[in-house]
């Protein structure tokens, strides 16, 4: 290219960038996201509709759409995960604690389910298998599942759940065979529903507070929602709660223990769940021994007791129906009901130390 | 054509009685291949108002179903005609799930569901009508706990249902409050029925037979809803219940010795009449406080305000078992008593008595045997402990709960 054409090219850009700024609506004229179609009723028959990613397979958010972490995941049969958030321009969301923050109309938490061929190896050849959204709509949230068509380019909404076979080569070097369960509408309520209404479960202050590697360097998540203007009133990280890496030996085995139940059992184990019958109530902050199973007698577990007497009998964690039913695949005793098939047989692990070093 | 043909039918409703029918459409589901798939679609999809009629025929399920949409009827074509089988079921904690209100289930049946049967939860009118329940290889401690269980519901209907097999309760109604089960039979379930931590309760007309409990009234420590009571027992024939106790270890039920007619467990103001009870192993009527130690402040262990009245007792108690059993059996002898109970109040009543309104009372026809097992005396001075058989002692009356009225029975006549 000649200097001169250069030059002129440079000038019409600007003044198209310009003018774009002058125009109104000019925003949703850019490849942004499809602010209309998450507020529309009706979701979605394909998941590109809603302009999220500016490359779907590769998980690339368009601007808007920001990458999240968790201290602790839900896991899920090993699959890995993508969070994303968006939080539509001019609005943020609420902090709030401890409790999931306030987001406003419009919002969008995103996470895509996928598997790599193999496990040790989390980046290579990465299979997605569904993308699941939760729309932040004038009358409450709602809940969609996309999922990931054989060729990867798009997603399609799956209202009635599906059952996918899935093969992988585990963290052990052996094969993993995965009888995967996307979610139905109504079974997303059966995690994400707090009383009559759908919540979501992951962005709480104590699970987002921690770094995240963004394109431009790495930085607190906490911070990162405040400078992006997507969350408001949010106190200094170091002043926020944290929950606790459930993986990280540095942390006592007490905060691991409550912190992996927490995601992983408390949006149905508190008294505003599905399980709230249950008298079992596994969130972080549940002082009460035997809320959290100290000793508790089982009421409705049928055979999911095993013939075990308490839910955790301390220094026993082979008598303790709470690992009995994470260990358990038999759909009439495991636990979590939902989302797994496979045993999280290292995190049995830690919560039985948990439970044996227990008074 | 046929579409059209109801809707004239609606209007002609509308018209002749004039009342705001809503214009309801309904769906068919037939049995097949995609049934399952189609079904689920249906209960989430359906319309406030709309009917899921299932068609005559066995219907293959792999994961649990929901229901989460208010004012829908969900009608099979019989409970030996529409069969949801999940024999194969791989996921679901139980068979059938609603969340939502005004719900009736009719005319259909749940077989083999690794879980529960069906479940209501926080659900406001739910009506099982016609449901069968039922665990087809007998009693075994695999089969699933609960049978039809609603639970922190309000206004419940539970009405010439069917449940076998349950290795908890086969009609279990917990924490929920306004409750009918009627003219419904339980067998060869660890409990026919139960209603636990809940208030304001009719049953009656049941037959409950070859269970190991019949009919258990109780109330638990450490649940958000706690304090049963006003619960009437009546008119029900719970007979021949003679099942050894299969439920798996750990549970509650776990302690109940086979063939316990009637049980009431902690609770406050349950009267229990005109029952027919017949060949119950161990006993006919047990009155008993929570055995299990526990810590919760706001949990009283004790029943309360207990009426047994006019009930006709025949054979029974002559093959007591268990550890309930044999402690019972070992103060009693054999047979058993028609009516026990263990006599344990709280220790400030015990060394001084017991209000009026909080007693036990007995009035039953002559010949009615009775035992107070004085079951603190026995732990503190075995030796010099004797049951107290004195019925004449715990007559008396209480006054009777009024009869449970439910929105749903209201709107039908």
């Amino acid at each position: 290219m000649q200097r001169g054409q250069l030059m002129r090219a440079m000038r019409v850009s600007l003044l198209l960038c310009l003018l774009a700024l002058c125009l109104p609506g000019a925003r949703s004229l850019a490849a942004g996201v499809n602010e209309a179609a998450l507020l529309n009723e009706k979701p979605a028959r394909l998941l590109s509709e809603y302009n999220l990613f500016s490359d779907g397979p590769a998980q690339i958010p368009v601007d808007g759409v920001l990458p999240y972490d968790l201290v602790t995941p839900l896991f899920s049969d090993y699959a890995s995960k993508f969070r994303f958030v968006h939080v539509p321009p001019g609005k943020t969301a609420a902090y709030a604690d401890p409790e999931v923050f306030d987001f406003p109309v419009g919002s969008a938490l995103i996470k895509t389910f996928a598997y790599p061929a193999d496990l040790r190896a989390p980046e290579k050849d990465v299979r997605l298998i569904e993308t699941r959204l939760l729309i932040r709509q004038p009358d409450g949230w709602k809940a969609w599942a996309y999922v990931w068509n054989d060729d990867m380019r798009d997603a399609r909404l799956k209202l009635a759940g599906k059952r996918l076979h899935i093969q992988a080569i585990g963290l052990d070097g052996g094969p993993l065979e995965i009888d995967y369960a996307v979610p139905n509408a109504n079974q997303c309520k059966g995690c994400h529903a707090l009383g009559k209404t759908i919540t979501p479960i992951g962005p709480t202050a104590r699970h987002l507070n921690r770094d995240h590697v963004y394109s431009d360097g790495v930085e607190n998540q906490l911070l990162a929602w405040s400078k992006r203007q997507i969350l408001s009133a949010a106190p200094r990280p170091q002043d926020a709660p944290r929950a606790a890496n459930w993986q990280d030996t540095a942390e006592p085995i007490d905060r691991r223990a409550r912190s992996y139940l927490d995601i992983n059992c408390a949006h149905c184990h508190r008294l505003e769940g599905p399980a709230s019958n249950s008298g079992l109530f596994l969130t972080f902050g549940e002082s009460d021994k035997r809320r959290w199973g100290h000793r508790k007698r089982p009421v409705a577990a049928g055979r999911g007791s095993g013939g075990y007497t308490y839910d955790i009998d301390p220094g026993k964690a082979t008598s303790s129906i709470l690992i009995f039913r994470m260990k358990s695949q038999d759909p009439g005793i495991m636990m979590p009901e939902l989302g797994r098939s496979l045993v999280h047989s290292e995190a049995v692990t830690m919560l039985e130390a948990w439970i044996d070093q227990m008074e | 054509m046929r579409k059209s043909a109801q809707r004239v039918g609606i209007l002609l409703v509308v018209l002749t009685f004039g009342t705001a029918v809503m214009a309801a459409d309904s769906v068919t589901v037939l049995p097949g291949p995609d049934a399952a798939e189609q079904l689920q679609e249906a209960l989430i999809t359906a319309e406030p108002g709309s009917t899921i009629n299932l068609a005559e025929g066995r219907f293959e399920i792999i994961d649990g179903l929901s229901l989460d949409i208010a004012d829908i009827t969900i009608r099979g074509a019989g409970m030996d005609q529409t069969i949801l089988s999940f024999d194969g079921q791989k996921g679901g904690g139980e068979g059938f799930l609603i969340t939502s209100d005004n719900v009736i289930l009719e005319d259909f049946a749940v077989e083999n569901s690794k879980g529960d049967g069906i479940k209501s939860k926080a659900a406001d009118q739910i009506t099982y009508r016609r449901i069968r329940v039922e665990w087809t290889g007998g009693p075994d401690e695999t089969n699933g706990a609960y049978g039809i269980y609603p639970v922190e519901s309000k206004n419940v209907l539970i009405e010439d249902c069917v449940v076998r097999g349950a290795s908890d309760a086969g009609i279990y109604v917990g924490q929920s409050e306004n409750i009918i089960v009627r003219n419904s039979t339980a067998a060869y379930n660890v409990a026919g029925i139960e209603i636990e931590n809940s208030k304001y309760a009719d049953v009656y007309g049941n037959t409950v037979t070859h269970n190991t409990g019949g009919i258990l009234v109780f109330d638990l420590p450490n649940l958000p809803v706690m304090g049963g009571h006003s619960v009437r027992v009546f008119d029900n024939r719970v007979v021949d219940n003679d099942t050894d106790n299969f439920a798996p270890a750990g549970n509650i039920l776990g302690m109940v010795g086979r063939g316990t007619g009637i049980m009431v467990m902690a609770n406050r103001n349950v009267h229990v009449f005109a029952n027919t009870l017949k060949n119950n192993d161990t006993v006919h009527v047990l009155i008993a406080t929570y055995p299990n130690d526990f810590d919760d402040d706001n949990y009283i262990p004790h029943p309360r305000a207990v009426m047994v009245r006019k009930n006709i007792y025949e054979e029974g108690g002559a093959r007591p078992a268990g550890d309930v059993g044999d402690i019972i059996s070992n103060v009693t002898g054999t047979p058993v008593p028609d009516i026990v109970w263990d006599g344990v109040v709280p220790l400030t009543e015990w060394v001084t008595w017991t209000s009026a309104e909080d007693r036990i009372y007995i009035q039953e026809p002559e010949g009615t045997t009775f035992a107070n097992l004085k079951m603190i005396q026995n732990t503190l001075y075995p030796w010099g402990a004797s049951p107290d058989r004195a019925i004449a002692d715990y007559a008396g009356t209480l006054p009777e709960p009024k009869a449970v009225t439910l929105p749903q029975l209201k709107t039908r006549n």
